[in-house]
């Protein structure tokens, strides 16, 4: 439907359904974004675009407001986190990092993410507070060195295989903390 | 107190003609309307001064329906045609009920949602719920002096979509025209926020007669963005007064009531309860039909006791939903009170330990949430213009489908800002296989049986393939009202097979029509003629937004042939509308919205252009 509205437009209009995230947010295609400025050009978009805004409208309008509001919801959620951001730059050059033929990893890295896991479920048996603080801050000092591995393979190196890796590991490290998480929830 | 009526000051100078428009709470006790009058959102009182219209409606034999107070005082009398608490039944079936030992309703159970009957028939929740809109309209309507474009009407945030559904219903059964379905916590930020103009993160802990909403807010320059919120729909103020109920049985000694004296010590639980309040112990005396006398007293400890694992049900959500939005209780800048039980001083007390500080108590709390709506509804029916504020509110629950071996594939993940779309594609399971069907689910749990049910659907006509090769994408769309509509194409053959669902609870138009044909008071007006009304509302909203749009931006956007072509759409519609055709005026408002499809679309690049105004060029990419 989109497509068929952008259709008729000016020849000079970036009004695209298609364009991408960055192009729609006003952001240059990189890992590392202005927060900020992410947020303002949200908020600006959303302020034009919301249904909220064409309550009163003509049912045509009320409809595109729908489909642009929804498309910018998409953008921003996906820019947001830093690993949609990631597997969202990997797919603009057309790779898929969390295909599922993609699962080969370092053992080493296993090896950790084993000992990680295992000492979780240890903290929560013996309920272990102190242990789970500690774990909790383990896992974050290796998530935020692999976001900045990320940053330095996608806008630096531009070496997309080795960030398609990085990108792997990093979400093992977001499961683990999302897990930190509800381990802190049974404690309680 | 006789009512005088006031018109709009300045409403002769101002360039576009006031829309009245209204804020409704359809609460499970109680119900308010409410507006903005002189810039000011003010709650509308009934003849007698009175704010609240008790949620209760009363059926009598000679046809008559009784709303509010006068139904209210003949509970005990008339317990099975009296209905109070009919929020809980919306969207609900007779298994999901619970406590029905306590209720005098004799309930039917019908597909999608219980029914219960009364002395004129059995009635839906949806239909009960129409009555109290219907009153709350005409309040409105009779303070305002005329007919309302729209009303907001609010929901709790943590009400399911068979819920949602169901609200709206009723009030297009009431004969409103809803711009919005708006969640109750959100509704109360509003009133809050606008008043203090605030900054930060607050949390709204919203506790009603019948259901729990916990939601936390981020409020930045004029952008109220709900973060995360979390609940439960059937727990409120009602749940207190069982719990008294309960005890006064068990200090008495009693075990069979007959359905008018439960509802006699329920009311009398209430009031036990609300005088708990203000006073250390409350007085409890009662004498049944049996002639047996109840003379208890109540001890606020007693009370606090009674209901402590209520008020621990309250802080399990509020946990989960401040985890939801990564932040803890010391990140909230403010907690909002809404909802007549948190006068209960225990609760108070209990948020306050939570969150470490005094929860806001400024507003009333019965009142924060129709005012919060009618500032709302204001908006949206364009009295004010653009650089005001937005809204930008989430889904409550996740939406999923089953897949194989009885589990949820999540498809929108709760606390997704709305509106929202998301596509999943899935594949044939045996080689030539036609058909697919697709059970569409929402909730957290990761079994099927966990999660509610809210609609099946077969998709049929896939070109016969081998397994795995046909490719059938299906897409979730949750609409800015929390209401879900799902599709689903099949995409690998570019043939498509394509169909949209509404939820099964969900009433047709033609249900909605034998409704209003059956009900008492439509039964004299004809509904061809309120079809016909509708239809020209709807037209002239269309034809007055066109011109309105022609007026901001026509001359920049249109050229000379296209604009001679809108205004010639624009003239068969003004000639339909002198007819009293429908089908003519349906017609010219289906010409017309197709003839400004490409003007809106014009009018949208318009927008983006002006929202991205301020950056630089190079960054937009083009």
């Amino acid at each position: 439907m989109g497509s068929e509205s952008s259709a008729v437009l000016d020849s000079d209009s970036i009004m695209d359904f298609n364009q991408d995230h960055f192009a729609l947010l006003g952001l240059a295609p990189a890992f590392a974004i202005d927060g900020e400025r992410l947020d303002q050009a949200y908020r600006a978009l959303q302020t034009e675009f919301h249904p909220d805004r064409f309550a009163h409208a003509g049912e045509a309008e009320q409809r595109l407001a729908m489909q642009w509001s929804t498309r910018i919801n998409e953008a921003y959620q996906t820019l947001k986190s830093p690993f949609s951001r990631a597997k969202y730059l990997l797919e603009l050059q057309g790779i898929q990092a969390m295909d599922a033929n993609n699962t080969a990893m370092p053992a080493e890295f296993l090896v950790q993410q084993m000992e990680w896991r295992e000492s979780l479920m240890s903290t929560v048996a013996t309920a272990d507070y102190p242990g789970l603080q500690a774990l909790e801050k383990a896992a974050k000092a290796e998530a935020d060195r692999l976001l900045g591995e990320l940053a330095a393979d996608l806008d630096e190196r531009r070496d997309y295989l080795a960030a398609s890796e990085t990108l792997r590991k990093y979400r093992f490290l977001e499961k683990l903390l999302a897990d930190i998480d509800n381990a802190y929830a049974e404690l309680e | 107190m006789a009512l005088l009526q006031i018109s709009e000051p300045g409403l002769s100078t101002a360039p576009h003609e006031h829309r009245l428009a209204a804020g409704i709470d359809l609460g499970t006790t109680n119900s308010l309307v409410a507006t903005v009058r002189n810039g000011i959102s003010v709650v509308l009182n009934d003849e007698r001064g009175r704010p609240l219209l008790p949620s209760v409606v009363r059926y009598l034999n000679d046809g008559v329906t009784v709303v509010g107070y006068d139904a209210q005082a003949r509970q005990s009398d008339d317990p099975h045609n009296t209905i109070v608490s009919v929020k809980r039944f919306m969207g609900r079936g007779l298994k999901d009920l619970v406590d029905l030992s306590t209720l005098p309703y004799h309930f039917v159970d019908a597909p999608g949602m219980v029914q219960l009957k009364t002395v004129v028939g059995a009635k839906t929740p949806v239909e009960v719920s129409a009555e109290i809109l219907k009153a709350l309209k005409m309040r409105a309507e009779t303070a305002l002096g005329g007919e309302l474009t729209g009303a907001v009407i609010t929901v709790p945030a943590y009400f399911d979509d068979a819920q949602r559904q169901a609200t709206k219903d009723a009030a297009r059964l009431a004969g409103l025209n809803v711009l919005r379905l708006l969640n109750e916590p959100t509704a109360a930020a509003i009133a809050y926020g606008l008043d203090n103009s605030s900054e930060g993160i607050y949390a709204v802990y919203d506790l009603g007669g019948g259901t729990f909403d916990i939601s936390v807010l981020k409020l930045t320059k004029g952008v109220f963005e709900v973060l995360a919120t979390n609940g439960d729909s059937a727990l409120g103020g009602d749940d207190f007064d069982r719990r008294v109920y309960c005890w006064m049985l068990e200090q008495s000694g009693l075990s069979v009531l007959s359905d008018h004296d439960k509802s006699l010590l329920m009311a009398k639980a209430r009031e036990a309860k609300e005088a708990l309040t203000e006073h250390a112990e409350a007085r409890i005396t009662a004498v049944l039909t049996t002639g047996e006398l109840i003379d208890l007293t109540l001890t606020e400890g007693q009370f606090n006791e009674l209901t402590a694992s209520l008020v621990g049900k309250t802080l399990t959500p509020t946990r989960k939903a401040l985890r939801d939005a990564g932040l803890s209780a010391a990140d909230v800048k403010g907690v909002v009170m809404v909802g007549g039980s948190t006068r209960i001083p225990r609760i108070q007390a209990a948020v306050g330990e939570f969150f470490g500080q005094t929860p806001l108590t400024n507003l009333d709390p019965d009142k924060v949430v129709a005012l919060g709506a009618a500032i709302q509804a204001n908006v949206l029916a364009g009295n004010k213009r653009e650089d005001d504020w937005l809204l930008l509110d989430v889904a409550p629950l996740s939406l999923g489908l089953e897949t194989m071996g009885g589990l949820v594939e999540k498809i929108i993940p709760r606390n997704s800002t709305i509106p929202i779309a998301r596509a999943q594609d899935f594949t044939t399971y045996k080689d030539g296989q036609t058909a697919m069907s697709i059970h569409v689910l929402q909730g957290e749990r990761e079994r099927v049986s966990d999660c509610r049910s809210l609609a099946r659907f077969e998709l049929r006509g896939i070109p016969p393939m081998v397994a795995g090769a046909a490719r059938i994408r299906v897409t979730f769309q949750v609409d800015a009202d929390g209401l879900l509509s799902v599709s689903a194409r099949e995409t690998a053959t570019g043939v498509e097979a394509h169909i949209e669902v509404k939820p099964s609870y969900g009433l047709t138009d033609d249900e909605i029509a034998r409704m209003l044909r059956e009900s008492i008071d439509h039964a004299m007006d004809d509904v061809d003629a309120r079809q016909l009304a509708e239809l020209r509302v709807d037209a002239q909203r269309l034809v007055d937004a066109t011109q309105s749009a022609l007026a901001e931006n026509g001359a920049a956007l249109l050229s000379q042939s296209e604009r001679t072509a809108i205004d010639a759409l624009l003239g068969q519609m003004n000639a339909a509308l002198t007819t009293s055709d429908p089908s003519a005026i349906k017609r010219a408002t289906e010409a017309l919205n197709q003839g400004t499809t490409e003007f809106a679309a014009r009018r949208m690049d318009v927008g983006i252009k002006r929202a991205l105004a301020g950056h630089k060029i190079e960054d937009i990419g083009i």
